[in-house]
């Protein structure tokens, strides 16, 4: 080892980046490098968020899908409703409903779910939980009605149960033909968790206008944020596209139709 | 139920700043849309390259971050380039120009894809017989690819609309008077913010509900001369 840092490539490149920072850069890396822990909490708490929130959605919307594809009565106008509801308006207003909104109620300040329902992290899961269940039953609806009746009375043909052709049969096979669709909702739900910043959760977003707000910038949080949130789209497009090639794999060599992007699950409303 | 009654005014105004906005940025995703869509189609490598790098990225990106970046972000290049040019002294971006370059820029994005489709839809059989009876090319988009355009891109257009209309809510963030703005602001008044959100939300969905019927009315009277084939 010898004591002169000169040597030292990591030191070297510190300096030389601290030297290009602070002259010809429009950007100040050492500033965000310095934060760097901010914006990796920011990523957690993003990817926590988004990871919950999905399959929180996923247990909500898969009964209700069920119940919406098999036309029961009376339940399933419920969940027509419902998805009506979360589907036609902004989740802006929905996390603010819930976060500004249930503090209004005397009874929601005395009950069990007050300490929950005070911090900002629970509610945006809560709102992002309840938006992406409404999505994700028209999705599954449609990928259950989408299941051929053959293969359903196939099903029953054999002595499978209703119960049983619909666990071992319809949903598997519905899933196939959905996942597209789902593929695209995972993408839209890590978009839409941008707005757990405007009730104060330090997400990616968050750590972003957190930066920008302490040093006074117009651009370091920003387009930190920004840079991570196309790193992990990226990845996850990847990742989406791989896993539908293995879904996909018992169909021989099928050409996987990329999932369109005019496809916005966002879409308006319920078909 | 008083509270509401009282701040009815400014709901109003709210709102129609909200549609007014929605408006604004659906000419701009219109406009760029077809440009996007234009570049998609045509022959040059370069254009497609560009039209397909304007998708991405945008796709990529949270639109609230892109509303940020664009507003502060924007703000800021806008004067720094006129220091550095002398062209002007100082420049302010106002909101609602800041949210309808915003919203334009995102959902142009997805009109590039909306177009694209409706003039593959197009059968090609249509600009064979068109080229066939001496057409230009001005000519064939003016007579053949103009007005069925339209027609075609309706459904996937009524789409955009409905989610671009959600989207306007994020330029309260910034600071834009809209229907979640004095909502935000009514409810902290008067404590009564669920009241008040709630409201908001019953707005929004008889916006979509009217959208709804102008698109069907619409996609009617466009497709007309599709109408005995479908």
């Amino acid at each position: 080892m010898t004591e002169d840092t000169q040597t030292d490539p990591v030191a070297d490149f510190i300096t030389a980046l601290t030297e290009f920072s602070e002259t010809s850069a429009p950007l100040d890396f050492v500033l965000i490098a310095q934060n760097w822990e901010l914006f990796a909490n920011g990523i957690v708490n993003t990817l926590t968020l988004v990871t919950l929130a999905l399959f929180i959605g996923m247990l909500m919307a898969i009964p209700m899908a069920i119940v919406k594809a098999e036309r029961l009565p009376v339940a399933s106008q419920l969940v027509t409703a419902f998805v009506y509801v979360f589907r036609g308006t902004p989740l802006l207003v929905q996390a603010y409903l819930i976060y500004y909104g249930l503090a209004q109620f005397e009874a929601v300040r005395d009950s069990i779910f007050w300490p929950y329902l005070r911090e900002p992290w629970w509610c945006a899961l809560f709102a992002f939980s309840i938006n992406s269940a409404a999505y994700q039953i028209e999705i599954y609806r449609g990928g259950i009605d989408a299941v051929p009746r053959g293969e359903v009375e196939a099903a029953r043909a054999i002595g499978f149960s209703r119960l049983g052709a619909l666990r071992h049969v319809v949903l598997p096979s519905a899933w196939r033909r959905c996942f597209p669709m789902w593929g695209n909702e995972t993408i839209f739900l890590l978009h839409g968790t941008a707005i757990a910043s405007t009730i104060t959760v330090i997400d990616i977003l968050g750590a972003g206008r957190q930066l920008n707000a302490r040093y006074y910038l117009a651009y370091e949080g920003f387009i930190t944020a920004t840079v991570i949130y196309m790193i992990l789209i990226f990845i996850l497009t990847r990742f989406l596209n791989r896993a539908e090639r293995g879904l996909m794999r018992h169909m021989g060599e099928v050409k996987v139709v990329k999932a369109p992007a005019t496809g916005l699950p966002g879409a308006g409303l319920p078909g | 139920m008083e509270d509401l009654w009282a701040y009815r005014g400014l709901l109003m105004q709210g709102t129609l700043t909200t549609i007014t906005l929605a408006l604004c940025g659906l000419v701009v995703a219109v406009a760029l849309g077809l440009l996007g869509a234009w570049g998609k189609l045509s022959g040059s490598r370069a254009g497609q390259r560009a039209a397909n790098a304007y998708t991405t990225i945008v796709r990529s990106i949270p639109d609230l971050c892109m509303m940020l970046l664009l507003y502060f972000g924007g703000q800021t290049l806008l004067n720094q380039l006129g220091q550095a040019t002398g062209a002007w002294e100082y420049l302010e971006i106002n909101q609602f120009v800041a949210g309808t370059i915003t919203i334009g820029i995102i959902f142009g994005a997805y009109m590039t894809e909306t177009f694209r489709g409706a003039y593959q839809s197009i059968p090609k059989g249509q600009f064979e017989a068109g080229t066939a009876i001496g057409l230009s090319k001005v000519g064939l988009f003016r007579t053949i690819t103009l007005p069925q355009l339209l027609g075609f891109a309706i459904p996937s257009l009524g789409v955009n609309w409905m989610v671009l209309l959600k989207t306007t809510a994020l330029v309260s963030i910034i600071g834009l008077q809209d229907v979640v703005w004095y909502a935000l602001s009514a409810g902290r008044t008067t404590r009564n913010p669920f009241t008040f959100f709630l409201a908001v939300m019953v707005i929004y969905l008889v916006l979509t509900f009217l959208s709804e019927l102008v698109l069907r009315y619409l996609e009617r009277k466009y497709t007309v001369g599709r109408g005995a084939r479908a």
